[in-house]
């Protein structure tokens, strides 16, 4: 860009005026510059998520028939969603830790019980026996096991994931293993006391 | 007034040489190219390596013709290939061991790369390009893997990309314009078969830079010392063409055992059931050559952070990622790392030993990665994934600068003439 | 050679999970169609094919199979059609728009039992009875271990084991607990027009077979090809070798 590198670019017996010159070659550069770099935009962003992928869906899910102790698993936004009915041993086992302030505090992602379930109320009426996560494993995106009867579900009782030894617990809290979070938890709401909506 | 190029053909091949020296070029590179007269039967995987790329393209491009790239389509696709198309399961069968084929002759290469020192100066662009290869067949293998649509496949492209995520702040976004969506998915299908079509032709674009930096500096040789006359070397054809083709067919009948006897013995069953995102298979592995380095992604089991708070600066995900793609990385700085002015490890008694050591130390990784992360496993992974590491930033720089090199001849025709 | 063994250490170690519980095993006297020079036992096809058909066939589905394939197990044209016209299937819309059932034809895919995997969710107890037409490749040890599932069953689980309601004990199956009742319970379930005893295990065996043919049709051509190819290949190894040596005898 420098203009004495280029002095032939002078037009002979005409004086070059170096200011000017050294603009329009650094103006020329960035609008090439910029020209690219929005051209290139589009091509990077329809790798994206497609309007239809975006378009938010919600899915509404009946518990009525998911007695305690058992779980189901329904699907939303392309993920499996897990609703367990928890028993009262598992909430007891969940809440237990958050009494325990050295191993509540040891915990990798720490989230005390109550905040895991706290949209699950209808009106005044708490229902911590209602956990909903997302299924997938916070580590590399496998489906934990533990919502069937016949599953693992780990050292704590509650998922286990067979990809790499992930352990969650009754709050679906990590344990051990490599997953660095909890299993998420989606935004939904009880529509009546045995119907939700997700999302 | 230009330079007029003058050939040494005749007749019809003359005249195009004359235009357009592709004969002159052919005959100079591969005709009466000198070539040190030593080589092993370990120096036929390069040509051998190239024969599969373009094997790999010429059955791929085949196979494209009858593959739909739709979650709901692929697998069906895929069976229709193996059912009805003619000689559709003999090209897919191909394909499939033929990755497997292709990968085993280029590790064995760049095992022999290692072993006489093929990366030192003058070949350490020719050596970065190789890596550079081996990052493209990893990515192009990857994506093909996927096509079929398979619980395997799903399920490693799941945990592959989610393996993005890993980087800090902007990781989970780029994770989900890798999918184009909120899981792996149809756009994620559609976007890996365009590129697993896309990357074997720049892998082929690199390995003709590859080959070109190899034909300015020419072969390295059991030796490991440069050609000094004409008595060291031969012309590449006939000498070389006619070993490279000897040692390809006996390759080929290797290759051959596993497509037609047991076509399957490389993959893995859970890829003969259709994709199901509900459904995570027991247990997860890769194909074979991938399996070292996913036991070093799953070696690093510890979070790195502050102490006393819950600030992680390395999460143990985000550490196994590192690992794993230094663990390949390396490559690039090879040639820095080892300053021994010798090259070959004929005349390094401890590198010799060292390597052995490598090579063992990299089978284990591999059995490791087959294994389930549990127990014993763990500890033993963290242990051959240090010494692996330990092997290229501790082994060779100390052994560059200790080690005492056994005399070199002076000359490769000297070194065969006195019966070596 | 890191890769040899790595790969031979990937064969002998990662092999099947099934394998916790009890170590599949095949029929006595092995699978004929295995080995170098191994091919389908077309009598054992047929049977098999009948017992697909007036046991499995309640449950689960072929959906990758067509009656047109069913040549390769020694049927004639005729044949084939009649076996396909056992079943309906739903085709249209017609001229009036309206969608209409008519006897399956040759080149119709096995006709499936249920009309998508919920209707076979619901009539099974929520568990999916899986399709067939890849099973044996879809599982470790392919063809011995749905032998040894299929004969498995009627053991006493062991006592801290606690079968679930609707589910049965089968030792095979990973994590002992199947939802799928004895297909086999008992001996004559179908009659072998050919004279065969039909023995549970006689039926395990035919199954077995006509099932791996069903997974890897071309089995025998492809075999028979690759002995063509390794023999074309030792010569030419054998010519190239020559050659080599010729040109190379100066050298040495």
């Amino acid at each position: 860009m420098s203009h004495s590198s280029n002095p032939s670019l002078a037009k002979p017996g005409q004086e070059p005026d170096p200011d000017r010159r050294d603009f329009i070659f650094i103006a020329a550069g960035a609008m090439g510059a910029v020209g690219t770099a929005v051209t290139l935009w589009p091509f990077i962003a329809s790798l994206g998520p497609a309007a239809d992928t975006l378009a938010l869906s919600t899915t509404e899910v009946d518990l009525g028939k998911v007695e305690p102790g058992q779980a189901i698993t329904v699907m939303w936004r392309g993920k499996p969603v897990f609703i367990r009915n928890r028993t009262p041993e598992d909430i007891q086992a969940a809440q237990a830790i958050d009494k325990d302030a050295g191993q509540f505090n040891g915990l990798r992602d720490p989230e005390t019980d109550e905040t895991r379930v706290k949209q699950s109320a209808f009106g005044d009426k708490k229902m911590p026996n209602w956990l909903i996560m997302v299924g997938v494993c916070t580590h590399l995106g496998c489906i934990p096991m533990g919502q069937k009867a016949t599953d693992m579900k780990g050292d704590f009782n509650g998922w286990f994931c067979p990809c790499h030894g992930s352990n969650y617990d009754t709050a679906g809290r990590i344990r051990k293993g490599p997953a660095p979070k909890n299993l998420a938890i989606p935004a939904y709401t009880f529509l009546t006391e045995t119907q939700i909506r997700i999302g | 007034m230009s330079s007029k190029h003058v050939t040494s053909f005749k007749g019809i091949t003359g005249w195009i040489d004359q235009r357009l020296p592709i004969f002159t070029l052919m005959q100079n590179e591969y005709g009466s190219f000198p070539t040190p007269r030593n080589f092993n039967y370990l120096w036929n995987f390069g040509a051998i390596s190239l024969f599969m790329l373009l094997l790999m393209i010429g059955s791929g491009v085949v196979l494209a013709m009858h593959y739909t790239a739709d979650t709901h389509l692929s697998f069906n696709s895929v069976e229709r290939l193996m059912r009805d198309v003619n000689y559709g399961w003999l090209l897919r069968y191909m394909h499939m061991n033929g990755a497997s084929m292709f990968f085993l002759a280029v590790y064995i290469h760049l095992f022999r790369g290692m072993y006489y020192g093929s990366y030192k100066e003058p070949r350490e662009l020719l050596w970065i390009l190789g890596v550079l290869i081996l990052f493209l067949m990893i990515a192009t293998a990857f994506m093909g893997y996927v096509l079929p649509w398979g619980q395997m496949s799903f399920w490693a492209a799941t945990v592959i990309t989610n393996l993005m995520s890993a980087i800090p702040l902007v990781g989970d976004p780029i994770v989900t314009w890798l999918w184009g969506g909120f899981s792996v998915d149809n756009p994620t299908l559609t976007r890996f078969y365009a590129l697993h079509y896309l990357l074997p032709f720049v892998i082929f674009g690199v390995v003709f830079l590859h080959i070109a930096a190899l034909h300015v500096c020419g072969s390295n040789n059991p030796l490991g010392i440069e050609p000094k006359s004409e008595k060291d070397t031969l012309p590449f054809h006939p000498y070389y063409t006619m070993k490279d083709t000897f040692g390809l067919c006996v390759f080929l009948m290797l290759y051959a055992v596993f497509i037609f006897w047991m076509p399957n013995a490389l993959g893995h069953p859970d890829n003969s059931i259709p994709a199901n995102p509900m459904m995570t298979p027991p247990h997860i592995v890769p194909e074979w050559y991938f399996l070292p380095f996913y036991a070093i992604l799953r070696s690093f089991t510890i979070d790195i952070g502050i102490p006393f708070t819950h600030i992680v600066l390395i999460s143990s995900k985000l550490g196994g990622v590192i690992l794993m793609v230094t663990s390949i990385a390396v490559g690039f700085v090879l040639p820095w790392l080892d300053t021994s002015p010798v090259r070959s490890a004929r005349f390094r008694p401890l590198y010799r030993i060292f390597f052995w050591v490598f090579v063992a130390d990299s089978i284990l990784l591999g059995y490791l990665g087959s294994q389930p992360p549990e127990g014993i496993y763990v500890i033993i992974s963290q242990i051959a994934m240090a010494y692996y590491f330990a092997h290229f930033f501790l082994v060779i720089p100390l052994l560059s600068k200790y080690e005492k090199p056994l005399p070199v001849p002076k000359s490769i025709h000297e070194a065969i003439g006195s019966g070596a | 050679m890191r890769l040899i063994l790595s790969l031979l250490a990937t064969l002998v170690f990662a092999l099947p999970a099934a394998a916790k519980e009890m170590h599949p095993h095949g029929p006595e006297g092995g699978w004929k169609h295995k080995g170098v020079f191994g091919s389908y036992d077309r009598g054992a096809l047929q049977r098999g094919l009948l017992v697909y058909k007036q046991v499995c066939a309640a449950c689960h589905a072929l959906n990758l199979v067509a009656y047109r394939n069913l040549a390769m197990l020694g049927y004639s044209e005729d044949e084939i059609k009649t076996i396909a016209a056992e079943k309906r299937v739903k085709d249209g819309p017609n001229d009036q728009g309206e969608m209409f059932d008519r006897p399956a034809r040759p080149s119709d895919p096995f006709v499936a039992p249920f009309a998508n995997d919920q209707a076979a969710r619901v009539a099974n107890g929520g568990a999916l009875p899986p399709d067939l037409s890849l099973i044996i490749k879809a599982r470790h040890g392919g063809e011995n271990y749905v032998y040894s599932l299929l004969t498995g069953f009627g053991e006493t689980p062991p006592a801290d084991m606690k079968i679930l309601p609707g589910m049965n004990y089968n030792p095979y199956f990973p994590g002992g607990q199947i939802a799928m009742p004895p297909p086999l319970a008992a001996d004559d379930l179908v009659s072998y027009s050919d004279g065969t005893k039909a023995t549970k295990e006689q039926m395990a065996k035919d199954v077995v077979q006509f099932l791996a043919w069903a997974a890897e049709p071309h089995m025998e051509q492809r075999k028979r090809i690759g002995i063509r190819v390794m023999l074309f290949l030792l010569v030419l190894t054998g010519v190239f070798y020559a050659a080599k040596r010729q040109l190379w005898r100066d050298v040495h």
